[in-house]
Order: structure tokens, then C-alpha cells, then sequence
């Protein structure tokens, strides 16, 4: 073997990682089913329908362990078994690819780089709990992905992977993509089916719980893209195998969508139990600029932070629920001193207001005021009053919504009010804001050891807040200055700085 | 798909177009060409790759593919060398004057051009 | 969702109508293909208007109400056609903390443009978005489909000019 350590392989970025649901990333060609099948696709498919009944293949899936890679962790093979229990002759299986938490992508590079991975887990699923015929739901920004999992479906069809008595074994199975339409909302399970029905995709009370009365009011099994990539590996491999992977309640892997102030931004698949330190430090190689790590966000808007000082915990779903976080769908931002947690806060109850579906009053009326609040907060006129205020809106808002939109809404304001109540506090009792983001309550400086007196910032501001006279030391009229920061990006001495 | 006879024949057939075996004096390139790897600008990589190679007559022992995400964002477009035998080259920042000299020196030459690889190439 | 309702008269030719009830026979009648109408619509006549709601809601046997519905529910249908260039910027959770905003805030200020809204000659029209996926390009912007990564305000700002000069 000739080495040349010059690959990803040899990069501490990859050392930790190992790789389940990507394992055909970046190796294969997407849209060959000849590639797919060289790596062993479809023959944890032919496996199943030749020597194994459907019970077995539940059985299968419930001895990994394998858990919903969605978010919610809830156990597959669980799942499956209320399905297949039905006494029903038409049931569907629906995939989940509404990815829509900003800030991932784990299921839209799956999909573009292993689309017949899909394929085979849910013809899997609907062997294992009696359904015919399946709908993958993918969100329309991704036309890459559904250009190649289109192609992926019809080179299925046409090798007869798809269709009538696949394998000879009289099992008939047969997939339809539907795209969304743009509502994050649609990630929700129940919204989805009321979504591929042709509706808007508001979300439906449970019970009936899918398995019983879903799409189109038949049994459903409905799980997300990451889930149904591992289930041929599972089939293939065995139920030990994947379970030799991972923590004691957490089998496998995890895919992550690493971003924010991070010098790896990228995605990665770890071990369950790998610790947040090793993701941050080795895998995403630190924080840039010198800078320290603060926070890291999972889960999206539905999620929460973990802080700093829990950087040695073991990520999996238990650990992180414990820690008021949660595992979500895969996206991981890291945040850094420079990152207000009220603002981000802010940022993610943006997001819930803007697409909460309006059914209900709680979410729908209780997300915008509380959005309000913070709005308030961050523009120094918030008073303690607010913060008790605002917690108990987040209770109400969690306790009175029928989805889980609106259950897991007020996450990223009680995570971040729990973990950082002292930078809350900043905010309404001193007016400021530690890390310096928001604008109000920041007032802009010259430190006049610095200042050469070059004008160059007078002449940039727009409202004529600087002055002073040429070679000596400008000053900022804080109440003119619009803090538009223009005066501290021409500064080329670093003079200028916000407080 | 009648028999899993049927699946292994493809298997047989297909396995090493993607594995590449020692000796067998093939190469496979790919190119990472998901939403990322295409907004950085793999397009025109994989394409001059596909003209090198056909140009230099290179057709019947090099294949010139597009693949998925290998997850490492930042540097994009990516390029992977296969060759039985040998480890595998991650290129990185590609572009299609990389890919010039990439397939004279390595693909041609046997040489990898070490400071275009990911191990050698800074943020 | 408040979506802006175009005061434009609608444009639509026989030929685009063609193509529309083509899509509609496509169905067999299955109404829950109604979103897939949709988006074919809109492929075709690049909006929503509500003469073209009308023809769906006809041409399906749905109630218009619900063709209204659906469309102002989903963020992906517009009401209001877009500009010849149409520019959304992402302020997904990455491109956000990467300074996302400055970035959207410079492009409104040059267009002299809010989000949902387009330019009087009809040449950009502007909108915030969701992530794209384009995470380690932070912050992004799309313009017609092609990403624009590693923005800065002044960046995003030349970008857009030097398309004006067009």
C-alpha cells in the first residue's frame, strides 16, 4: 500500500467520526443504482423478503435500539410494531425529509448522496408492518435532492426493486415523492399527512395516533430520512452490530450539521456518548479567532443550549433532554463570547412566529407576544417584572399547543434563560449587553491613547456624531450616534470599540 | 429484480468500478457535487475533468465521477483520487486549473500534488 | 402568513393556460395532488394570481377557498409576481450568526426594497429565506437559484450593483 496522508481520512476533523448513514457519501455516484447495489445496496432488502418474515424484521430493528433520528428519539422498532399490528389492508409509510430547522442539512446531503439508501429502508418498513405503498416528503428548496431521489425512484422501478413480487417473494411496494411547499410547520408529523393530502398543513390532535389512523386515515409509520438510512445497515449487520455502537439507551451514530463560530463547519457522524468537548475541539477544530467557546445550540427552534461548563457531557437523547437541550434533528450552531443568548433567543422565536400554522391561540397569539418581550428585553426597556413575565407566557405557550411547534417553542428562551439568567439580568437591570449584539444598548467609544486623528471616521458617519479636530483624538456624541458601527470598521488604528 | 442471483450479478459486475483493485492500474475520480460542493464551484471542475481525460486519452483506465457530500464545507469543491493499492487523495478548493495540473502530474504521473490536498491546504 | 396580493393586472396567454390543464388532466382527478398543481402553476406563471386560482380551483373541483387556502398557507407560493431577479438572502441560524443581517439590511437599503416586495421596474425582488444549506459558505444569499457565499454587507452591495449595471 503506497500512503500518502493526504486524505480526509488522515484529519483530525475525521478521526472521530464514524460513519453509518454516510457511508456511501462521497463515495458513490447518487444516481447509479449500479454503484449503490456494488456497495451492497438492496441486499439487506433481498435478505428480508427471502429468509426473514416481517415480525423478525421489527424484532430486528427493536433489538438495535435504533431511536428517530427526527428529534424525538422515540423507538423505531416500536413504532413499527404498532403499525404492523393494525388488521388493515392498506397502510402507508411516509419518510420524513421536511427538513426544515435552520442551520441543518444532514437529511438533504443524504438524499443527494445516497437517495436509494431511502429506497431500501422504507420498502424495509413497509415489509415489516404490511404497507404497499410510501411517500417521501421532501421540503422544494432542495431540487437537487429531489431531482436525484426522483431518478433514484424510477431506476428502483425499472430493476423491479419497486413494484410487484419484489424478489419473487410476492411483496409489492411502490414510493411517491410529494414536495413541500416552504411551512416548517410540515416537519410535524401529523401536519405532514394533512400536507401530502393536499391541505394546509396545519397538524392534527392525537389520538388516533398515526399508527392507527394516519395518511389519508390509514395505519402510518412515519420516520425522518436519517432513521431510515441506518435500517438496511441494521438488516444487513445485524441488531448487535449497530448496538455495539453508542451509549446504553442511545444505539448508533448521529449526524451533525456543524456551523456557527466554528473553524470545521460541516457535517459529521459521531458515536452516540462522543462528548460535546470532543465534537467542538477535535472534530470542529475550535473556535475561530481566538475566541472562546460559550454555548452550543441543538435542536433548533425547538432545542436548546448547552453551556460551557457542561462541554464534558456525553451527547445522546437522555443527556441532553436532562440538560433542558435536546437532540433534535442533527443541527449543532456553536456560539461564541460574541454571541448575545438573548438575541439568539430572539432569533429563534422569530422563526415560531413566523411559522406558527395559527390553530392554535397559545402558540399562535402567545409566541408573538412573547417574541414582543424579548424585543423589549433586548432594547433595554425590559424590567424584571418582564422576566417573570415572560416565563410563565413560556409555560403557558408549552402547556395549551396542540404540536409539537408549539410545545417546544418557548425551549430556546427558558434554555438560554436558565443557563445565562445573569446576561438576562444584564439586559434589563444595567442596560447592556455583554456580548456586545444588541444595538440599543450599546454605546460606540474611541479609546483616545489609539486615536491618530485621522478624521476618517467623521467623515464616514452618516449623522455627524464624531468630532474633533485633525491629529487629535476624535469623540462620539452617544446621543446622535445611530450605532450603524461604520465608524469602527474604517478605523484602521482599533480605536473604536462597543460597549 | 426477481432472485438475488440477479443483485449479485450487478454486485459481481459493478463492485470494482467503485473499489478499486491493486494491480488493476484503475482510477476513479469524484467530485462533490451536492448543493454545497456545487455553489462552491464543482461544476466546472468535474467538467474539465471529464475533457483532461478524454483530451489525454485517458478514458478506458480513468473514471470521472460526481458523488455526495463528504460533509467538509469549508473546502469545497472537493475532488477524491481512488487507485488500487494506494491511499486515497482528498483534494480540496479545487479548480479547473488544479485540475489541469492534478491530472498531468498525479493521474498521468503517479505524482499526487501534495499542496492541493486537505491535509496541506489551510482554512 | 401575510403575503402581499399584486395590484398588476394578469398577464396570462392562451399557450400557459394550455399547459396548466394539461398538468390539471395529469391528475386523474386525485385532489390531493392540489399542492403539485400548485407548484406546476407557478412554474408556469411564475405566480399565483387569482385568475390562476380560479382555473385550479375550476379545473379540480376544489373550492377556491381552499385553493386560497393552501396558497397563503405555504411560504413557497406567491401572490405577487417576482422580480427578473429575484434575491433571497438566508437568514438561517448559521448565516445569522455570521452576520447575516447586515447583509439583508445593506441589499434593502440599495434596492430601496423591503422582503415580499419588488422593484417598480420590475428588475429584483427581495426576500429573507430559510437556510439553503449552504452552512459553510455563511451568510448567503441566492439570486435566481445561484449562491453567493462568504457575504459582506459591502460584498452583497456590488453584487447587486454591478447586476443593475446590467
Amino acid at each position: 500500500m503506497v500512503h500518502y496522508n493526504a486524505s480526509l481520512e488522515d484529519t483530525e476533523f475525521y478521526k472521530l467520526q464514524r460513519r453509518v448513514v454516510l457511508r456511501n457519501c462521497g463515495v458513490i455516484d447518487p444516481e447509479s443504482i449500479d454503484e449503490y447495489i456494488a456497495v451492497d445496496g438492496y441486499a439487506a432488502l433481498g435478505k428480508a423478503l427471502t429468509s426473514m418474515t416481517p415480525a423478525q424484521v421489527v424484532d430486528e430493528i427493536k433489538a438495535s435500539g435504533l431511536r428517530g433520528r427526527g428529534g424525538g428519539g422515540f423507538p423505531t422498532g416500536m413504532k413499527w410494531s404498532f403499525t404492523a399490528a393494525q388488521n388493515n389492508p392498506v397502510k402507508y409509510v411516509v419518510c420524513n425529509a421536511d427538513e426544515g430547522d435552520p442551520g441543518a442539512f444532514m437529511d438533504r446531503s443524504v438524499l443527494e448522496g445516497d437517495p436509494h439508501c431511502i429506497i431500501e429502508g422504507m420498502a424495509l418498513c413497509g415489509y415489516a408492518t404490511g404497507a404497499h405503498e410510501g411517500y417521501v416528503y421532501v421540503r422544494a428548496e432542495y431540487p437537487i435532492a429531489v431531482k436525484r431521489l426522483g431518478k433514484a425512484i424510477e431506476d428502483a422501478r425499472a430493476y423491479g426493486l419497486l413494484g410487484k413480487d419484489i424478489f419473487g417473494s410476492g411483496f409489492d411496494f411502490d414510493l411517491y415523492l410529494r414536495l413541500g411547499a416552504g411551512a416548517f410547520v410540515c416537519g410535524e408529523e401529523t401536519a405532514l399527512m394533512t400536507s401530502i393530502e393536499g391541505n394546509r398543513g396545519e397538524p392534527r390532535p392525537r389520538p388516533p395516533y398515526p399508527a392507527v389512523s394516519g395518511l389519508f386515515k390509514k395505519p402510518t409509520t412515519e420516520n425522518n430520512v436519517e432513521t431510515f438510512a441506518n435500517v438496511a445497515q441494521i438488516i444487513l449487520n445485524g441488531a448487535d452490530w449497530f448496538a455495539s455502537v453508542g451509549t446504553e439507551r442511545s444505539k448508533g451514530t448521529k449526524v451533525f450539521a456543524l456551523g456557527g463560530k466554528i473553524n470545521n463547519t460541516g457535517l459529521v457522524e459521531v458515536p452516540m456518548g462522543t462528548t460535546l468537548r470532543q465534537i467542538v475541539e477535535v472534530v470542529g477544530g475550535g473556535i475561530p479567532n481566538g475566541k472562546h467557546f460559550k454555548a452550543a445550540q441543538t435542536g433548533g427552534p425547538s432545542g436548546g443550549c448547552i453551556p460551557a461548563s457542561m462541554i464534558d457531557i456525553e451527547i445522546d437523547y437522555d443527556n441532553l433532554v436532562a440538560q433542558g437541550a435536546m437532540m433534535g434533528s442533527g443541527g449543532m450552531i456553536i456560539m461564541d463570547e460574541d454571541t448575545c443568548m438573548v438575541d439568539i433567543a430572539k432569533f429563534f422565536l422569530q422563526f415560531t412566529v413566523d411559522e406558527s400554522c395559527g390553530k392554535c391561540t397559545a402558540c399562535r397569539i402567545g409566541t408573538k407576544r412573547l417574541y414582543e418581550l424579548l424585543e423589549k428585553i433586548t432594547d433595554g426597556k425590559g424590567t424584571l417584572e418582564d422576566l417573570d413575565t415572560m416565563e410563565t407566557l413560556c409555560r403557558y405557550i408549552k402547556d395549551n399547543s396542540l404540536c409539537g411547534l408549539g410545545q417546544t417553542a418557548p425551549n430556546p428562551v427558558l434554555s438560554t434563560y436558565s443557563r445565562f439568567p445573569e446576561e438576562y439580568k444584564a439586559h434589563v437591570v444595567d442596560k447592556k449587553c455583554p456580548a456586545g449584539v444588541c444595538k440599543s444598548l450599546l454605546t460606540y467609544v474611541i479609546d483616545p491613547e489609539k486615536c491618530k486623528g485621522c478624521t476618517a471616521c467623521a467623515r464616514v458617519c452618516p449623522v455627524g456624531a464624531i468630532s474633533g479636530t485633525v491629529k487629535e483624538p476624535h469623540v462620539i456624541d452617544a446621543a446622535k450616534c445611530i450605532k450603524c458601527g461604520s465608524c469602527m470598521e474604517r478605523c484602521k488604528f482599533g480605536a473604536i470599540s462597543k460597549k | 429484480m426477481k432472485s438475488l442471483e440477479e443483485l449479485a450479478a450487478i454486485k459481481a459486475r459493478m463492485q470494482d468500478k467503485v473499489i478499486m483493485r491493486e494491480g488493476s492500474g484503475q482510477i476513479r475520480v469524484v467530485v462533490g457535487m451536492a448543493t454545497c460542493g456545487i455553489a462552491a464551484g464543482a461544476r466546472p471542475v468535474l467538467d474539465r475533468f471529464v475533457e483532461d481525460v478524454e483530451k489525454e486519452g485517458l478514458a478506458d483506465r480513468v473514471a470521472v465521477k460526481q458523488t455526495g457530500c463528504i460533509g467538509i464545507c469549508q473546502y469545497e469543491p472537493v475532488v477524491e483520487v481512488h487507485e488500487g493499492g494506494k491511499d486515497k487523495v482528498t483534494y480540496v478548493k479545487m479548480t479547473a486549473e488544479k485540475v489541469d495540473e492534478i491530472v498531468e502530474k498525479h493521474i498521468k504521473g503517479g505524482q499526487p500534488v501534495l499542496e492541493y490536498t486537505i491535509t496541506h491546504v489551510g482554512d | 402568513m401575510h403575503k402581499n396580493v399584486s395590484k398588476i393586472p394578469f398577464k396570462g396567454t392562451p399557450e400557459q393556460k394550455e399547459k396548466l390543464m394539461a398538468v390539471i388532466a395529469g391528475t386523474n382527478g386525485d385532489k390531493s395532488l392540489l399542492m403539485h398543481v400548485m407548484q406546476e402553476a407557478q412554474e408556469i406563471y411564475g405566480y399565483l394570481p387569482y385568475e390562476v386560482q380560479v382555473m385550479i380551483a375550476e379545473g379540480m373541483d376544489v373550492p377556491l377557498e381552499k385553493v386560497f387556502g393552501v396558497a397563503t398557507f405555504y411560504a413557497q407560493f406567491a401572490l405577487s409576481p417576482k422580480g427578473e431577479y429575484d434575491v433571497s438572502i438566508c437568514l438561517g441560524t448559521a448565516c445569522y450568526v455570521r452576520g447575516a443581517q447586515a447583509v439583508f439590511d445593506e441589499v434593502s437599503k440599495t434596492l430601496g426594497i423591503g422582503a415580499g416586495e419588488c422593484t417598480p421596474d420590475g428588475k429584483f425582488s427581495l426576500d429573507a429565506c430559510r437556510c439553503v444549506g449552504a452552512c459553510g459558505l455563511a451568510p448567503v444569499m441566492m439570486i435566481n437559484g445561484e449562491v453567493y457565499g462568504r457575504l459582506t454587507p459591502e460584498k452583497a452591495k456590488e453584487i447587486i450593483e454591478s447586476i443593475a449595471a446590467k
